[in-house]
């Protein structure tokens, strides 16, 4: 065969079996080492963190390179074989599953942190580099990197792009789109375009922002430039005991009624709490219906003043105990139960289905209401862990697949908690994607008219339909093997590699 | 039938009539002016225009329609002054809908109502939302609370096929679908018309203090600027305005809040810049831009006295006396030059400082110039991704027919 090279067109592949010849062009112009093609080494890819979405793709490379990803794009769209990127798989959509016929692009072996700029408050990174990387690297300088999700130690920055990751603080602070200001990305017809860069308004259309939150579907990213924020003077965080619900929710209309923008408000139920409680020992205030979490940071005046709002307004609303964190140790602790409470539920429920939906801040008392009648009238147990300050809900839908109709019954609950979003005019995701697990919805959620006019803007980057086919968007009908449901322990959890957040 | 009887047959409410010298979009003398009540208007008048084959433009106040490039047709002038209306303002949520007529003073006057505001600046007075989400412009208060592209969380589009679309919602944490809210935000009209957005909020500020100091030159700027970028005290703006090319500098910092910390802060920055003057009251031109020829000229943080001093080099060489004045917090400064200034000189001024621009990591574009000026400039310049960006206009508005010319390459 000839030479590498990445434009060679070469002979064409053998019908019905586009992948084999691919695998051997690909050998070629990236090395056999960074090719997967052992059915058992892949099946580690089938899935991201929604377990029960699995496909085995038929082959997987582990890029290093720019080159590598260009390599293998334009290699997929001369075969017209379809792609998939992956990050660090802890996606809850399934945006990263992979194509039964297609290749997977591991990218999680570009991890490097390309270019500090501290002075410009700008950082250059690969796509694979874990999302707190960043802000560690930054942080001796006084800098982080504001986005937080809370998979943050794990999940990478290429994915943060692709969902427009968000996190606790993106009440003050955004989302990644707020955050990015340029990128380089090797579209599907595997050109590679430079997007943005350090400095701001790069002239033309927001690609860039167009981009983000494109779930993989209209290129694949290899150079993503950030915006670095100061870290603020001072950081106060209370934790807060309530009767019930309502009184929580009471308090947090007030404190934003006075004109605040707290860092992070955060809301955990009962339920959640006895969870939390059982897995990690948080100690939050006993007997509470709700717990509310309220983090302050700015200026040390601003924070002191607000602090004293925020205990007034909780007082008033209610509530029988207020701890305020004294030290890094302490915030860390009161943190710590809210942030275990997607894992902590297994100690309470042999499984559950979190999921992830938003209405309007204003309207969560009556959705929190209904959603507990709609899981009383199901027999399911719902536990609540929200974002009180923006109404993005993370309702944990608690059930035993070992009993007959839990599953069912289960989904029911969740696929309707987000009708009952969107009746009340939110969104059927605030942070996770539609990916795979909410491509029914987007036609529940969006009409004709508006989706096909955002599939315009598909067809602009992506004419083939090869990049991440399937997700995302309906599709008349599925490209490749059906995703089989499963149930049961994530690979890399029951391997010990790591815990699911 | 004719266009302005076709015009009043499917849009009788619309006061359709034919265009006035006064209607001219940068030079270009429209056909008709038509002024539909709602989206569904704009929506019939575009499938209409589209089956005449007509170019369109939209207009609010028409205060940035001599922006960018002239435009090669706008044959059909699409007002939106009749849909001014805050449709929804639901201020326990901290998010407005708003109709793209509306003018941003009249928008702050009813949120302040609920003690809110829309932390986007009047830059150009009388701006209505349509034309400040078309061309993207930005004031001081985009340091802390983000550009317009950060705070617009939806839009309904009427695209140049009629099609009426909407994307995001009211809900400010949503990542369903593709935010085509970002596409439209600075697209100057070529992508579709903009006829609703939602945006998040911000409570007004209570208390503000200007903090201003004087640098006699860049040199001087440049490690106090630095200081107050490092600085902690979460400011909504760092200025800059120099008056005349090698005069002094003046650096204005706002910061806002309640009453005694706004206090504790003023006198933090104070100390930063040394001898200061602090006060409620705005800078003369705050806000504003020079001009009446205006350049926007960007770079990375660090380059930002690099600029000022760029400009300063280039203005003694081609001797022009610009004023320049804007974000140093953000790295985004607008140029002012006399009307009088010969395309030649203009073109050659221009095209020394947006290679210097480009090296110092940012671009530089023609805001306003006069018609026959622009004619022989590059607006625009070089724009990476420019064959991308062409396969979405090609996708949105396959037959060129909305604000044909305006933009990157005579898009």
């Amino acid at each position: 065969m000839t030479p590498a090279d990445p434009d060679a067109r070469g002979v064409p592949d053998a019908p019905g079996d586009p992948v084999a010849g691919l695998a051997e062009r690909l050998a070629l112009l990236v090395g056999a080492d960074r090719l997967v093609t052992d059915p058992v080494e892949l099946a580690a890819y089938e899935c991201d963190g929604l377990t029960h979405y699995r496909v085995v793709p038929a082959l997987a490379v582990l890029a290093r390179s720019r080159d590598d990803v260009r390599a293998v794009v334009a290699a997929c769209a001369s075969a017209g074989v379809p792609f998939v990127a992956r990050g660090a798989g802890t996606g809850l959509s399934g945006g990263a599953v992979p194509h039964a016929t297609g290749v997977l692009l591991v990218m999680a072996k570009m991890r490097a942190i390309l270019e500090l700029d501290i002075a410009s408050q700008r950082a250059v990174l690969e796509p694979g580099v874990a999302n707190l990387d960043v802000t560690r690297a930054v942080a001796p300088y006084g800098y982080y990197y504001a986005p937080d999700p809370s998979s943050q130690q794990v999940c990478s920055i290429g994915g943060n792009v692709a969902e427009n990751s968000g996190g606790a603080h993106c009440l003050k602070y955004g989302f990644t789109t707020n955050h990015v200001t340029g990128l380089e990305v090797v579209t599907p017809d595997g050109e590679v375009v430079e997007l943005g860069s350090k400095a701001a308004d790069p002239p033309g259309y927001d690609l860039t922002g167009a981009f983000v939150g494109s779930e993989g579907t209209l290129g694949v990213v290899t150079k993503v430039t950030v915006r670095l924020v100061r870290a603020p003077q001072s950081v106060q965080t209370i934790l807060a005991g309530f009767g019930d619900i309502d009184a929580a929710g009471a308090a947090v209309s007030a404190i934003i009624a006075t004109g605040m923008v707290p860092a992070a408000i955060e809301m955990m139920d009962a339920l959640a709490i006895t969870a939390a409680e059982a897995a990690v020992g948080c100690n939050y205030p006993e007997g509470a219906g709700a717990v509310l979490i309220v983090e302050l940071d700015g200026p040390a005046a601003d924070v002191a003043h607000g602090l004293e709002e925020v205990e007034r307004h909780c007082i008033e609303s209610g509530a029988f105990e207020i701890r305020r964190a004294a030290d890094d140790a302490e915030r860390s602790r009161i943190w710590v139960g809210r942030k275990s409470a997607f894992a902590a539920v297994g100690r309470i429920s042999p499984d559950y289905i979190v999921q992830d939906g938003v209405v309007p801040r204003t309207a969560l008392e009556e959705v929190l209401r209904d959603i507990e009648v709609l899981a009383t009238e199901k027999g399911i147990r719902v536990a609540n862990v929200f974002h009180a300050g923006d109404g993005n809900l993370h309702p944990l839908v608690l059930f035993d697949a070992g009993v007959e109709g839990e599953l069912a019954r289960a989904e029911e609950v969740s696929a309707r908690i987000l009708d009952i979003c969107l009746a009340h005019g939110g969104s059927i995701t605030g942070e996770h994607g539609v990916g795979l697990d909410k491509v029914k919805a987007m036609s529940k959620m969006f009409g004709e008219d508006d989706l096909a006019t955002m599939l315009l803007l598909r067809d602009a980057f992506d004419p083939g339909g090869l990049c991440n086919p399937g997700k995302l968007f309906p599709t008349p009908r599925l490209c490749g093997e059906a995703p089989g449901r499963r149930s049961g322990v994530h690979p890399l959890v029951e391997s010990g590699v790591a815990d699911l957040f | 039938m004719d266009l302005l009887d076709e015009l009043t047959r499917v849009c009788p409410d619309a006061s359709a009539r034919e265009a006035r010298p006064d209607d001219a979009v940068d030079g270009v003398t429209p056909e008709v002016v038509v002024l539909p009540r709602g989206t569904e208007e704009v929506a019939a008048v575009a499938r209409l225009a589209a089956s005449r084959g007509r170019t369109v433009v939209a207009r609010g106040a028409g205060t940035k329609l001599d922006w960018a490039g002239t435009p090669s047709s706008a044959e059909v002038v699409i007002d939106l002054s009749r849909m001014d209306a805050v449709l929804e303002h639901a201020s326990g949520d901290l998010v407005a809908r708003v109709q793209a007529g509306a003018r941003l003073a009249a928008i702050d006057r009813q949120l302040a109502e609920a003690r809110q505001w829309l932390p986007v600046d009047e830059v150009v007075p009388g701006s209505t939302i349509g034309g400040v989400v078309a061309t993207g412009i930005c004031g001081p208060s985009r340091y802390l609370h983000g550009a317009v592209r950060d705070l617009v969380i939806g839009v309904t589009v009427v695209r140049a096929d009629g099609v009426v679309a909407r994307s995001g919602s009211k809900v400010v944490k949503n990542v369903a679908g593709y935010d085509l809210a970002k596409l439209f935000t600075g697209s100057y009209g070529t992508l579709g018309i903009v006829t609703e957005a939602i945006f998040r909020l911000r409570p007004s500020p209570e208390h503000r203090r200007y903090v201003t100091a004087t640098c006699t030159d860049e040199a001087a700027l440049a490690p106090v600027l630095a200081d107050v970028l490092h600085a902690q005290q979460a400011a909504t703006a760092i200025e800059v305005d120099r008056r005349s090319p090698a005069g002094p500098i003046a650096l204005a910092v706002l910061v806002e809040g309640r009453a005694g910390p706004v206090e504790v802060r003023a006198r933090a920055i104070a100390e930063l810049l040394g001898a200061s003057d602090d006060s409620e009251e705005r800078p003369a031109g705050w806000g504003t831009l020079p001009g009446p020829v205006t350049l926007k000229v960007t770079a990375e943080l660090t380059s930002v006295p690099a600029l000022l001093g760029l400009v300063r080099r280039l203005a003694g060489e081609h001797r022009l006396l610009p004023v320049v004045r804007g974000s140093a917090g953000v790295g985004v400064l607008f140029v002012g030059l006399a009307a009088d200034i010969a395309p030649r000189v203009l073109a050659a001024f221009l095209g020394d400082l947006r290679v210097r621009c480009q090296s110092l990591g940012g671009s530089a574009i023609v805001l306003r110039a006069p018609a026959a000026t622009k004619g022989a400039l590059d607006v625009w310049g070089p724009v990476p991704g420019l064959e991308l960006m062409r396969r979405v206009k090609q996708q949105f508005d396959p037959e060129r027919r909305l604000a044909p010319g305006r933009f990157v390459g005579g898009i």
